[in-house]
């Protein structure tokens, strides 16, 4: 045995868990319980859950902000379900062979690749998505050319509409496809390619025979790190989007700043909770067996 | 009292018991070699003196003290790691120092002492090195400079020359029993190579399956093994296996596959002779070494094989010779190479020796 | 390592297209930044003007400096407890909790920000109501809601180290005479020392990186530089922010190549001491 004694076994374990119990957890239970609160012009602008009123102990609990969520807020999480998991497709799509390129690339230069594929992730992500604006407004870099070389007569609505928001999510979240497909391929044994080609599959048989398959936990791993967070991303519908793109991120956001509706916003929030609590648990089983 | 007493130490890994009833003692000054093939438990019997596995019966004393519960930090014992295990981030002074200033040794003491250490593995030069600008063999000075800079009640070493090419093999055994020497302190060396065990210690103990074998110096291990494992393990050897029968001048063995039955010698090892029987009828086993058969072109007086050369493994001073006779049972001698010329691939030889030269041993 | 002729011609257009992908807006940027104009749609000619325009912008400024002051202290709070995670985790394989343990390691990392910023806020003001702390909030709240979510990250990383870790190095320290805390602290941790460093450099990138987290548990005393930005984006187009841009790009750039020579260093190290 490694010989970490009691006090130092007991620190390890327990500064971290109760940091995060503290931090994370209970700031979801928290949550959960506002989520069942009545909205009041008070600061908070909640009432509190339990009271005492003349009559004793007295419960405020409500379900009324579920309610109003199943009636009208649906719309927005179907569009966030339906951007993330499309998004999530067009970045398999865009990253698989991506991912692929670079693993194959000779030695150093594999190293170089992915340092350029990191990069953009480093800085401000609030930035480069309002690059996009400057891209893609009527008047922006993309139409321009497009004008310029005639291919098209009149600018394209290409901002401010579902198509910039995927836009936007897919070049954001990119990275986190790229990386687990990246890993997986290269703990791909070479020689299993090899044998498959020697053995006379044509390329393509190979890929979908030998290499997508054994790829499998990075993909899966990718598109769950993209779709989880995409579902509830804010920034990109908020920047990016239109009048027709409402997501749950933003519409938390306007229920919370806007309307000073906390109940609601906690709401909302737990929906999302139980939306993206099944991916989660499928992501950890995932991420636990590639760490292991 | 010796330095280290170990007693019925037992050690369970899932279900397969790594080490098993074990128990030996070691005197001071020794160098006491661990030997056995891999799985043996050696490394596990190594591990629970050196504190890093705690036994599930049994006892460890070091010096009279008992070490159980004791840590590894806590003990009079040191090791030299098969791996080296030299800390990258220091150099070679910094590592040789590491024990001396966990103990709190002032610094002009341990300076003075990390010199001493230096000097006597010779890489005096090399204080300022790190471990990955150090050759096998230098990491290996620098491992065991460390480990013997406490001065140590013991020290352990764990497969010491299994990672050096084979010239630096025999330089550095010379060595490291000139250092033990030099110093007195008590070495016990874990090895899976019995040349390696056979020329370095002063007491053997070949280990098998957990279980202790056979425990000796080593020339009582080469030449008295008590069991075939230990006969077959160290050292090449000639096995016959047969039922014992009753002669006119004492028991002979009948082996299949030879015309006449093997004259058994006539004093057997008191140590072992309570597991065979002698009487007719009984089943044993008889190890002859290869250095002890004696070939000739002429048939001898008394006992011989008749048996015809398959091979010749020239070594230099030495050559290895396979036999076989005519029911196919293979022989192998060692020979020097001088007295094998005229020998060549199917020549017809006589295969005799010496009945008191063989071993009997249980089946 | 390679395919075929024409898979090495698919894989290069593979490659540059999807770099030029990701760095067009980088690159509309960082030219946009030296542009004289002020509006994308004319180049006037290069000009360093919006630079100077930034430095000299106090609310830039000063947001800057708030961000700064939290990612250090965030990224240095993240790197402790994340530390100890990562050793809890790769150390201990039997505790109890341990499957909770791991879960909450995980989960911050993909949750989306709202819910981790409304969920903090929420925290901070049932807090304050029922203890009086914190009486306001600001640098210290933003500074706790980065710790938690990029402690997770150091682990991840951590971990990932420790994996590869070679732990007779421990028993030898062990042997000569350490006790397990001065192994921790004498041979673990330098071992693992990149890891650390890239462990801290990564938190401190995304805790400067925050929008919405700090939107939800900020208080009108600490705007951090991303809340400016997001504030200035809002009303219009500032050339300002382009300037903003381009050095973000820079020293972020620099962090990140210097983790990735210090991690190469120690891998070509280790490898040249096998």
């Amino acid at each position: 045995m490694s010989g970490i004694g009691g006090w130092l076994r007991r620190g390890l374990i327990g500064l971290p868990f109760l940091w995060l119990a503290v931090f994370f957890l209970l700031p979801l239970a928290i949550v959960a319980a506002i989520s069942l609160t009545e909205s009041a012009d008070t600061i908070p602008p909640f009432r509190p859950l339990f009271g005492m009123a003349a009559a004793g102990l007295q419960s405020h609990l409500t379900l009324a902000n579920y309610r109003e969520l199943a009636e009208g807020c649906l719309g927005a999480y179907a569009n966030s379900l339906g951007n993330a998991a499309l998004a999530t497709l067009l970045c398999l799509a865009i990253g698989y062979p991506f991912a692929f390129a670079i693993a194959r690339a000779p030695g150093l230069w594999r190293h170089l690749l992915l340092f350029m594929v990191m990069l953009p992730f480093w800085t401000s992500f609030l930035i480069r998505v309002y690059a996009w604006i400057a891209l893609l407004q009527p008047s922006g870099l993309v139409n321009r050319l497009l004008l310029d070389a005639g291919i098209i007569a009149a600018p394209l609505p290409l901002l401010y509409n579902a198509f910039s928001v995927e836009l936007g999510l897919v070049y954001s979240y990119l990275p986190f496809m790229i990386l687990p497909l990246y890993g997986s391929l290269m703990r791909l044994e070479e020689s299993l390619v090899e044998a498959a080609a020697d053995l006379g599959a044509p390329p393509w048989r190979v890929f979908v025979g030998v290499i997508l398959p054994l790829t499998l936990p990075g993909i899966a791993a990718g598109m769950l790190l993209v779709f989880i967070p995409a579902v509830g991303e804010f920034v990109i519908p908020d920047l990016l989007g239109g009048p027709n793109t409402l997501m749950v991120g933003k519409l938390l956001w306007q229920e919370f700043f806007d309307n000073v509706d906390w109940p609601a916003a906690s709401a909302i929030a737990m929906a999302l909770v139980a939306i993206v609590t099944l991916p989660l648990l499928v992501a950890q089983r995932l991420l636990a067996r590639a760490a292991a | 009292m010796a330095l280290l007493e170990i007693t019925a130490a037992s050690k369970r890994f899932a279900a397969t018991a790594a080490v098993d009833r074990v128990s030996l003692s070691v005197e001071r000054g020794e160098l006491f070699a661990l030997l056995g093939p891999s799985g043996c438990g050696k490394t596990t019997l190594l591990r629970l003196i050196a504190g890093f596995e705690t036994p599930d019966s049994g006892q460890i004393l070091i010096d009279g003290v008992a070490m159980n519960g004791v840590p590894p930090y806590a003990r009079p014992v040191n090791m030299m790691f098969q791996s080296y295990a030299l800390f990258p981030h220091l150099d070679v002074a910094g590592n040789i120092a590491f024990g001396l200033k966990q103990e709190g040794m002032e610094r002009r003491r341990r300076d003075a002492r990390v010199a001493e250490m230096l000097a006597l593995v010779q890489m005096a030069d090399f204080a300022r090195r790190r471990p990955h600008e150090l050759s096998g063999g230098q990491k290996q000075r620098v491992a065991l400079a460390r480990a013997l800079a406490k001065m140590p009640k013991l020290l352990l070493l764990d497969e010491p020359l299994a990672a050096l090419d084979r010239k630096l093999r025999e330089e550095t055994r010379l060595e490291l029993r000139g250092i033990q020497e030099r110093l007195g302190t008590t070495f016990l060396v874990v090895t899976h190579d019995q040349e390696e065990a056979l020329g370095m210690a002063s007491r053997i103990a070949v280990m098998n399956r957990g279980h202790l074998a056979q425990i000796g110096p080593p020339a009582e291990i080469y030449e008295r093994p008590n069991s075939r494992f230990v006969a077959d393990f160290v050292g090449a050897v000639n096995l016959f296996d047969g039922e014992v029968v009753a002669g006119s001048d004492g028991p002979r063995l009948v082996v299949a596959g030879l015309a006449q039955p093997i004259p058994l010698p006539h004093r057997i090892d008191r140590q072992i002779d309570r597991q065979i029987d002698l009487a007719a009828g009984g089943r044993i086993a008889l190890a002859l070494r290869p250095e002890k058969l004696r070939l000739s072109t002429r048939q001898p007086d008394g006992f011989a094989l008749a048996a015809t050369i398959a091979s010749i493994g020239y070594q230099g001073g030495r050559s290895t010779i396979h036999l076989a006779t005519a029911s196919g049972l293979a022989l192998r001698a060692d020979v020097p190479s001088a007295t094998a010329p005229g020998l060549g691939r199917g020549a017809a030889v006589w295969a005799s020796w010496a009945p008191g030269d063989a071993v009997v041993l249980p089946e | 390592m390679t395919g075929s002729r024409g898979g090495a011609a698919l894989r290069l257009a593979a490659l540059v297209f999807g770099f030029a992908f990701l760095y067009l807006p980088i690159a509309v940027l960082v030219a946009y930044s030296f542009n004289f104009s002020r509006l994308v749609t004319i180049w006037g000619g290069v000009s360093p003007r919006w630079y100077s325009a930034l430095w000299q912008d106090d609310k830039y400024r000063a947001a800057a400096l708030t961000s700064l002051e939290i990612g250090i202290m965030a990224a240095s709070a993240a790197l402790v407890i994340g530390t100890c995670a990562g050793l809890a985790m790769n150390r201990f394989v039997r505790f109890r909790g341990r499957a909770l343990f791991g879960f909450m390691l995980m989960a911050p990392l993909v949750v989306p920000e709202v819910i981790l910023g409304l969920s903090l806020l929420l925290l901070f003001v049932a807090a304050q109501s029922l203890t009086g702390w914190p009486a306001s909030r600001g640098i210290l709240t933003v500074t706790i809601a980065h710790a938690t979510f990029t402690a997770c990250f150091v682990a991840v990383l951590v971990r990932a180290q420790l994996a590869g870790f070679d732990r007779s190095l421990e028993e030898a320290a062990l042997d000569l005479g350490a006790r397990p805390l001065a192994v921790l602290w004498r041979i673990t941790l330098p071992g693992i020392s990149p890891a650390l460093i890239s462990g801290w450099l990564l938190a401190f990138t995304m805790s400067l990186d925050d929008l919405v987290v700090a939107s939800f548990v900020s208080g009108p005393s600490a705007t951090t530089l991303p809340m400016a930005v997001y504030s200035s984006v809002r009303i219009g187009v500032t050339p300002e922010i382009n300037a903003l841009a381009t050095v973000f790009l820079a020293i972020v750039g620099a962090m990140v190549a210097l983790a990735g020579w210090l991690m190469a260093r120690q891998e070509r190290r280790r490898l040249a001491a096998l």
